[in-house]
């Protein structure tokens, strides 16, 4: 049997002295797209972001494997180094910064981290001018600064153009459908459907199923109250969006 | 993992790169400032009676005056009596020597700091005045630019060559009256740059001045004059560093610009003196007038890029005289650890149609107090007079202050005067994005600060604004960690 990508085993973790993760199970493989959906404060967006490495959580149990190794031992930029790569629910804007620098910096980090000669700013332009095109995005956006005065569907777009860049081994979506329309949300899901490869993986968060018309996960999950109540195919999200979330949360989740 | 607060208190910490001392044999006054002081001063650099007398009387003026209060800096009272007002190199003492004369270790003091004075090293196409303490060691491409008509040469030389124009000009600006720094320096003014452009001439390079403290316990106060006349065009720019001390040392320089009609002076600055451990210890007080004067369509520029210093106060500003004259002022003021910065400009508009810019960045990391103070005055005359300033604030951690003092004064109802300002701070958001995008803290840190200064660093020439960015990541190691 193939190595898992990541396997994260009862994580539990709080905020500020709240618990927010009570013991999820997850274990994802090369190849693979999982979603995550959940109501609003069931712990997915926390998930996400213990993920990549932000601060402020506190982990009080459990184990995140990554590629045989020890994820949370591991610096955020360490950790996009590896190939983690979280497309942000709200993605920052850094004023004045150039985004084909900033990307050409992140790109080549990971370069230096795994060996490889950096790129140069002329072949750097060269590689992005082709994810440009391959994502049908306006080449214009790699002349404005990070974010800087972009719509909320631009910035998402830019979200999945810089996963596009960087290439990652395993990327968290968060909530990229939220606030993008129908249209933006096409463009949006094309360009994960492009990048899926067999040898990477994708964890989706979700609040709605109408994200999963457009990318098809292999595997749907409900987090709710810290924990994953429910795993299983696509057809889940579907039998989600008829019953609800409350209809969905077996007795068992349910503290007693 | 560690909590957010700690993250970015971490990233203000900074090596000063140019902290060495360069051992020389010195020649120095004793400590102490009075007529006899001046009288040596003078002296030594063989002046004549009229500017003797003009010290003099600033010195006297000075006497009555009260060191100013109202900045926003706090200090130890300084003992002007302690401070020696004049040192140089022992050979230099005397007036100034060809290049070949000059102690090598002189010289390779600059080569160090990155400025080679040698013919066969020269920076190419800028020429370099050097001073060193209160003394100028050597001036590049003098000849070159002499066969243009230009005059670029130390103050004293000028003293010595062009008494005439030192003369009509000098005070015409900066009156000794003008302050209590100001008027310190006229009477003890010791050496800096002056700079002719005669009409119609575009100069050729950039102008430069490096201003070096070598010797302990001296106070520089170098006076600079740079006079654009009709039709002409120059560049200036100037850099200064010290040797890292306990004690603080005192820099009261003077800076005037004169452009005569349809002139233009764009005068850069990339300070940085050594702004004090990183618990508040040593370092300069730079106390610095500097002003210019526009004539008729004529256009003055100030850019300043400031990271050095324990202590800044200057307000570099522009007198619009002339009808539809233009002033510019665009900075960068970084304050980091203990370092204490009250600058910003004035724009005195008295030309009908007279415009002025203001952008001003102000960076505060670590302990760091910065305060942007400017005043923009619009006179009964000065029909049509335009103003837009803007100011923001950036604050790195959450032990620093930001301050912002704008004065307007309008007596002309025809005028436009816009002012905007803002307050943000590098947010963790930031730090992650860029470091969950492989971006190490530090090197996202000075991301995102050259990006919030990119407006100021546009104006510099382009081989400076590769410094100011180095500098400016420098000056920022260790404040996020």
């Amino acid at each position: 049997m193939k190595e898992p990508i990541i396997s994260i085993k009862n994580l539990s973790a709080d905020v500020e002295g709240r618990q927010i993760l009570k013991g999820v199970n997850l274990t994802i493989y090369p190849g693979e797209m999982h979603a995550i959906m959940g109501p609003n404060g069931s712990g997915k967006s926390t998930l996400a972001a213990i993920l990549a490495g932000r601060d402020g959580y506190h982990i009080s149990g459990g184990e995140v494997t990554y590629c045989g190794q020890d994820l949370l031992a591991l610096d955020p930029e360490e950790r996009a180094c590896e190939g983690v790569f979280l497309a942000f629910q709200y993605p920052v804007e850094i004023p004045g910064v150039n985004s084909t620098y900033f990307l050409k910096t992140a790109y080549n980090e990971i370069r230096k981290h795994r060996g490889l000669p950096e790129l140069d700013a002329m072949e750097f332009l060269k590689f992005v001018k082709e994810k440009v095109k391959l994502l049908h995005l306006a080449e214009d956006l790699l002349q404005r600064p990070v974010n800087f005065g972009f719509s909320g569907g631009e910035k998402k777009r830019n979200e999945i153009f810089q996963m596009a860049v960087l290439e990652p081994k395993f990327a968290i979506l968060d909530e990229t459908d939220s606030g993008l329309d129908i249209d933006a949300l096409k463009i949006v899901s094309e360009g994960v459907n492009t990048l899926k490869r067999p040898d990477h993986a994708q964890l989706v968060i979700t609040h709605y199923q109408r994200l999963l018309n457009f990318i098809v996960p292999d595997f749907v999950h409900v987090l709710y109250d810290g924990r994953i109540v429910k795993s299983g195919g696509k057809e889940l999200a579907l039998e989600l969006e008829e019953t609800g979330y409350d209809g969905m949360i077996p007795a068992a989740a349910v503290p007693a | 993992m560690s909590t957010s607060t700690d993250t970015i208190e971490e990233v203000v910490k900074s090596e000063y790169k140019y902290g060495f001392y360069t051992d020389i044999e010195t020649e120095s006054a004793p400590p102490g400032l009075n007529e006899g002081i001046i009288r040596f001063i003078s002296d030594k650099k063989n002046e004549p009676e009229w500017l003797l007398e003009w010290r003099l009387k600033a010195y006297r003026h000075w006497t009555t005056l009260k060191e100013p209060t109202w900045q926003k800096a706090d200090y130890p009272k300084i003992d002007y009596q302690d401070i020696i007002y004049f040192a140089a190199p022992k050979d230099l003492a005397d007036g100034p020597k060809s290049m070949d004369e000059v102690d090598p270790k002189v010289l390779e003091t600059f080569e160090k700091l990155g400025i080679p004075l040698h013919e066969r090293m020269r920076l190419a196409g800028v020429a370099v005045d050097a001073v060193l303490d209160s003394v100028s060691v050597g001036t590049t491409f003098k000849k070159q630019l002499g066969e243009v008509g230009i005059i670029f040469c130390s103050f004293s030389e000028a003293v010595q060559e062009h008494p005439d124009l030192v003369r009509k000009y000098l005070g015409s600006v900066v009156p000794y009256t003008d302050n209590f720094f100001a008027s310190l320096n006229s009477a003890v003014f010791t050496d800096g740059s002056f700079c002719y452009i005669p009409k119609g001439v575009r100069c050729p390079m950039e102008l430069s001045t490096y201003f070096r403290i070598n010797a302990a316990k001296s106070g520089q106060f170098e006076r600079t004059l740079i006079i654009a006349d009709e039709d002409s065009h120059v560049s200036y720019l100037e850099g200064c560093t010290a040797p890292m001390r306990d004690e603080n040392q005192l820099h009261a320089a003077v800076v005037e610009l004169i452009a005569l009609d349809n002139a233009e002076i764009k005068y850069s600055t990339v300070q940085n003196w050594y702004p004090g451990d990183e618990n508040g210890k040593g370092g300069i007080y730079n106390f610095v007038t500097k002003r210019g004067i526009a004539k008729r369509n004529s256009k003055i520029t100030w850019t300043q890029v400031e990271t050095g210093s324990a202590i800044t106060w200057k307000y570099p500003g522009v007198i619009l005289q002339g009808d539809n004259s233009v002033g510019e002022f665009y900075s960068v003021a970084l304050t980091n650890n203990y370092q204490q910065a009250d600058t910003g400009t004035k724009m005195v508009h008295i030309g009908k149609n007279t415009r002025s810019t203001i952008i001003s960045k102000g960076i505060s990391a670590g302990h760091g107090q910065n305060s942007y103070r400017g005043l923009v005055k619009i006179l009964k005359g000065a029909a049509h007079a335009r103003n837009y300033s803007q100011c923001d604030s950036l604050l790195i951690g959450d032990q620093c202050g930001a301050h912002t003092f704008p004065y307007i004064e309008v007596k002309n109802s025809s005028a436009q005067v816009e002012h905007e300002a803002s307050t943000t701070k590098v947010g963790e958001d930031q730090i992650f994005y860029c470091n969950q995008r492989a971006i190490p803290t530090q090197d996202a840190v000075n991301m995102i600060v050259n990006g919030y200064c990119k407006d100021v660093f546009q104006q510099l020439p382009m081989e400076f604004a590769l410094e100011a960015q180095a500098l400016l990541s420098v000056s920022l190691e260790g404040s996020v960690g």
